[in-house]
């Protein structure tokens, strides 16, 4: 009898560990331990200062000036920000706008609407009104509220400029353009404090965790009530994190947080000086390239956040949007109006379908003139597989490839007969067979199927996923693995400014999450935005912060 | 130990005193006494000032065609193909060829190591790193501040990028792709004329002045509670929030009477922030001689004293309408002739470049100042980023300076480096424009050899 009962107990046991096995595996494992970065000084980019603008006074002032880009790094402008400075160059634009800017927000009706008073007259000074102007706007160009002494060195700038000016919207005017060009305010500056309750720890400082989130999610500065949650302490809490963290993700601004991201992974600030030729393809004008990137970024934003679908469909996906000059390079109908979107689905035998199969992508990894099969290469291995393609030889020779004697018609073909060169042979073969997977799209992104009168052979295979055709291509893309460890990846570099590295637990754990949330992306960015990593912070290099020396460190 | 007087001792002596191997780290600011004295002086009777400008073309020339190789360094450069247009300004320019850039066994990183390597004087270790500052803004910070502008930056291409000035990877400059935005920071609002009769300092310039100085407190405390390596890129900001301070005090000063300084007509609103874009030749020349037109007028005007204007960048993706090559792929993919070696379209491109410098100086020498013209009081380098850009070779890198500088060198030579450092080149342009240095570049660039052929 025993042995039964011993058999039933073992049973139970078993039983008890596998539902214990099955929860543990539902919630996941627990956060790997991170050790954290020292916390980070990054200037705002030009994007996050056009959207705190548009928060703080209105999205009717007109941001005129350009800012100089930060240098891309680690595939990203976000993590360049980490090292971006200001030229004296750009600092003559910060100021040139700032001015700008000023005389927008101390103008009719602006002035009605952001200042707490009525401008009864010329003079005298106003200092109530004066102070509050400044403590209110401050508090959101700074993202943190100001202290006494900050409000009254501005408010003494404000006063002395009226008087010598002869007006208070004059003096109120040089304090606010010279808070636009203070480094707390183009500079995101955090900030480390003790850790209360373990000695010897750090923390990031509450608002600066407010930032951090607030960039991560909206790509701009914290709003009214993540401040006033992080002036309550409550983002140190875990639950208090979580409402903030649900409440902006719930908001309609994680758009503009998803599209800054995914703008930046795909290098649409190329967009800016995209250009084709007009008299080869003529349709393709100033409309169809900013078109072409908002289409990508519309499908996007609706994929990921509408539809909350796994990110690897956006690469099969054949919902998009369109409008009329799209339609005209899509050869495709669109009957609204001129600037009209309106959903639009690629009929299923069609070879369109994923992002890569865009104009956005297309025509801006082609040249003016023509395709290019490998700079489309090299852009699908680095920034959809985040994978590095060396730099051609500086001594190769490409004149075969334009051999007006040559009997090749393709692409394909012309690119053959180059990578016979050893030299060039080992990146054409990681580049090439992506880009010739969409030689049916010209340089402008046209659909076609022949070149030069002779049909453009687009089979080949990604990484061992053989496909015969565009539409092959995009399942292929689906199923690489790198891509969803690219996206993992970049997210939280671009989320954190710094690149973990491949061994780090962290990324394996974030990984594993991705995939047990299917691939959804907003649980990827609520992963990230909730994690102990995403705030962990190590100490400074020395001679550093008050709060580190209190720390003890 | 050698000392030097600066007043008794003629500048060729004191650089051919360097030559000799002193130790002595010589500064070698142009003083009065050293300058000519032929209508170098403004009308209050203060020297003229020099200006520094570079202008940059990417892609070289095709060897061969555009400047004849000569053996020994002499006057009389003999300019021909790609470089005709040359031809009307060969007295006023001194052409440096046969000077290389020795990698020293790092990646020729195309068409970017060739410009990082003779500006910056040391061999960038990655792909589009800056290892050290440009010498233009070494220039820029020896002459630059007691204008309203230190420096202007324009480039043609409608892309900001396209600038080669940088004092890191991380604070490049960028180009100013406007000409209407351009005219603006010029002759706009901010703009003093200075042959007005009466100057009264804006109320609005001193209470920004005192604005900024109101706060410098506590932008001092904000770097207290910052690590050392975010230190450095704050300090970037705060040397430009100085240049900005000193910008305006230029603005609170009454300029000196010039003569030579007229407002021009503006280029309309064409120029607005975002519609010039392209590499389109024509679009390309034509932003290029506006923009010639109106800093010509800036520098003539002192508004700066150092100027970089691009006018293709160092890939060259410049191109024809209709034509599916640019530039750039043609010196890679057109088939270059079999006994000349010459890729027609590729040298097309070349030409064109060097007409748009040939009316860059059109432009300067157009302005009358003092007894000659401005380009008399101006040393303009200009350079490209490779010699024969199918291969990407960087030895041979054709160099040039065009205007006399206030007297300070010849022209009309063709300066024969016989295979030394292209540096050699940047650190003769530094010493004439007074920069303290004696040697200049790292590793196999580092040198101490001023180009004294040119000098006066």
């Amino acid at each position: 009898m025993t042995q039964p009962v011993a058999k039933l107990r073992f049973a139970f046991f078993v039983t008890v560990l596998m539902a214990a096995a099955m929860t543990l595996s539902a919630c996941g494992p627990g956060e790997p331990k991170t050790s954290g970065a020292p916390p980070d000084v990054r200037r705002l980019t030009e994007e996050q200062y056009r959207n705190i603008i548009a928060d703080v006074f209105g999205s009717a002032v007109v941001v005129s000036g350009r800012f100089d880009m930060p240098v891309r790094t680690e595939g990203l402008l976000a993590v360049g920000a980490r090292e971006a400075t200001v030229t004296a160059g750009g600092m003559r634009q910060f100021d040139e706008t700032a001015r700008a800017l000023a005389t927008q927000v101390l103008s009719e009706p602006l002035l009605n609407f952001l200042l707490p008073c009525a401008l009864s007259n010329q003079m005298p000074f106003d200092e109530v009104c004066a102070s509050s102007f400044i403590g209110q706007v401050g508090r959101l160009l700074f993202r943190r509220p100001l202290t006494d002494e900050e409000i009254g060195v501005r408010v003494a700038i404000a006063r002395q400029a009226s008087e010598s000016l002869g007006r208070f919207e004059d003096g109120l005017h040089i304090a606010l353009s010279n808070m636009l060009v203070d480094p707390q305010f183009l500079f995101v500056t955090e900030r480390i404090e003790p850790d209360a309750k373990v000695p010897g720890q750090l923390l990031l400082e509450s608002y600066s965790i407010a930032s951090r989130l607030s960039f991560l999610l909206w790509n701009s500065g914290p709003d009214d009530a993540l401040l006033a949650a992080a002036q309550a302490g409550v983002l140190h809490d875990k639950n208090g994190l979580e409402a903030q963290v649900e409440r902006m993700l719930a908001s309609p601004r994680l758009e503009t947080g998803v599209r800054a991201f995914f703008g930046d992974m795909l290098k649409f600030s190329d967009f800016k000086f995209l250009e084709k030729d007009t008299e080869i393809y003529p349709v393709f004008g100033a409309a169809a390239v900013k078109d072409a990137r908002e289409q990508t970024l519309r499908t996007i934003a609706y994929h990921v956040i509408d539809e909350d679908a796994d990110y690897r469909d956006l690469f099969t996906t054949r919902k998009t949007f369109m409008t009329r000059a799209l339609g005209q390079i899509y050869r495709v109908q669109v009957t609204a109006p001129n600037g009209v979107w309106v959903p639009f689905e690629f009929p299923a035998d069609e070879f369109r379908g994923g992002i890569q199969s865009h104009l956005g992508f297309l025509a801006l990894h082609s040249h003016p003139g023509r395709s290019s099969p490998t700079l489309r290469g090299k852009a699908i291995r680095n920034t959809l597989l985040c994978q590095e393609v060396p730099d051609p030889p500086p001594d190769v020779d490409f004149t075969g490839f334009n051999n007006p004697d040559s009997p090749s018609k393709t692409a394909r073909q012309r690119l053959d007969a180059h990578s016979t060169s050893p030299a060039c042979a080992g990146c054409h073969r990681i580049t090439d067979p992506i880009g010739l997977a969409l030689e049916n799209f010209d340089g402008a992104g046209q659909f076609r199927t022949a070149e030069n009168g002779e049909v453009i052979d687009v089979s080949g295979d990604l990484d061992g996923i053989a496909f015969n055709d565009a539409s092959g291509f995009g399942p292929a893309l689906r199923a690489n693995p790198a891509i969803n460890s690219c996206l993992v990846d970049r997210l939280y570099a671009y989320a954190s400014g710094h690149k973990l590295g491949p061994k780090d637990a962290f990324v394996g754990y974030l990984e594993e999450r991705f995939a047990a949330d299917g691939y959804r992306v907003k649980s990827l960015f609520k992963r990230i935005a909730t994690s102990e990593a995403f705030y962990a912070v190590s100490a400074v290099s020395p001679a550093t912060s008050a709060a580190a020396a209190a720390a003890g460190q | 130990m050698a000392f030097y007087h600066a007043k008794s001792t003629h500048r060729r002596a004191v650089l051919r005193g360097m030559l000799a191997g002193s130790a002595v780290t010589v500064a070698l600011p142009f003083l009065d006494s050293m300058l000519n004295n032929s209508g170098t002086a403004l009308a209050a009777g203060k020297p003229l000032p020099v200006r520094f400008g570079t202008w940059f073309w990417g892609l070289g020339h095709t060897p061969g065609y555009a400047v004849s190789d000569k053996a020994t360094t002499g006057p009389g450069i003999t300019f021909s193909g790609e470089c005709e247009a040359l031809k009307r300004h060969a007295g006023i320019i001194n052409y440096f060829g046969k000077f290389n850039l020795p990698l020293d066994g790092r990646s020729n990183y195309p068409h970017t190591s060739g410009w990082v390597a003779s500006r910056t004087g040391v061999v960038p270790d990655k792909n589009n790193d800056v290892p050290a500052a440009t010498f233009d803004l070494l220039i820029a910070d020896e002459v630059g501040n007691q204008t309203r502008l230190k420096t202007i930056d324009l480039t043609c291409t409608g892309n900001p990028d396209h600038m080669y000035s940088a004092r890191s990877t991380h604070t490049k400059t960028a180009g100013e792709i406007s000409p209407a935005v351009l005219y603006q920071r010029l002759f706009g609002a901010d703009f003093v004329d200075p042959n007005k009769a009466d100057f009264k300092p804006d109320p609005r310039i001193m209470a920004r002045k005192s604005a900024l100085s109101a706060v410098a407190e506590e932008r001092k405390k904000l770097m207290q509670v910052v690590g050392a390596s975010d230190r450095i890129q704050l300090d970037g900001y705060f040397t430009s929030i100085r240049e900005l301070e000193n910008q305006l005090d230029v603005q609170l000063q009454k300029p000196e009477p010039n003569k030579a300084c007229t407002v021009p007509p503006s280029p309309g609103d064409k120029g607005v922030v975002g519609a010039v874009t392209g590499v389109e030749i024509g679009r390309v020349e034509a932003t290029h001689d506006t923009f010639a037109r109106l800093l010509a007028m800036a520098v003539a005007c002192n508004q700066t004293h150092v100027f970089n204007v691009v006018f293709s960048d160092s890939f060259s993706g410049l191109r024809r309408q209709g034509e599916t090559l640019t530039h750039h792929s043609l010196s890679h993919e057109e088939r270059a002739d079999a006994k000349t070696g010459l890729q027609p379209q590729t040298s097309w491109f070349n030409m064109r470049s060097m007409e748009a410098l040939a009316r860059f100086i059109d432009a300067f020498s157009a302005i009358r100042e003092g007894d000659g013209t401005l380009l008399d009081n101006v040393l303009l380098l200009a350079a490209s980023e490779t010699s024969l850009a199918r291969t990407h070779s960087i030895d041979g890198v054709p160099f040039m300076t065009v205007g006399r500088a206030g007297g300070r060198i010849k022209t009309g030579l063709h300066v024969v480096g016989n295979g030394d450092p292209a540096t050699r080149v940047g650190l003769t342009a530094m010493q004439i424009m007074g920069v303290s240095v004696e040697s200049w570049g790292a590793g196999s660039l580092k040198t101490s050899k001023t180009i004294t052929d040119i000098l006066t």
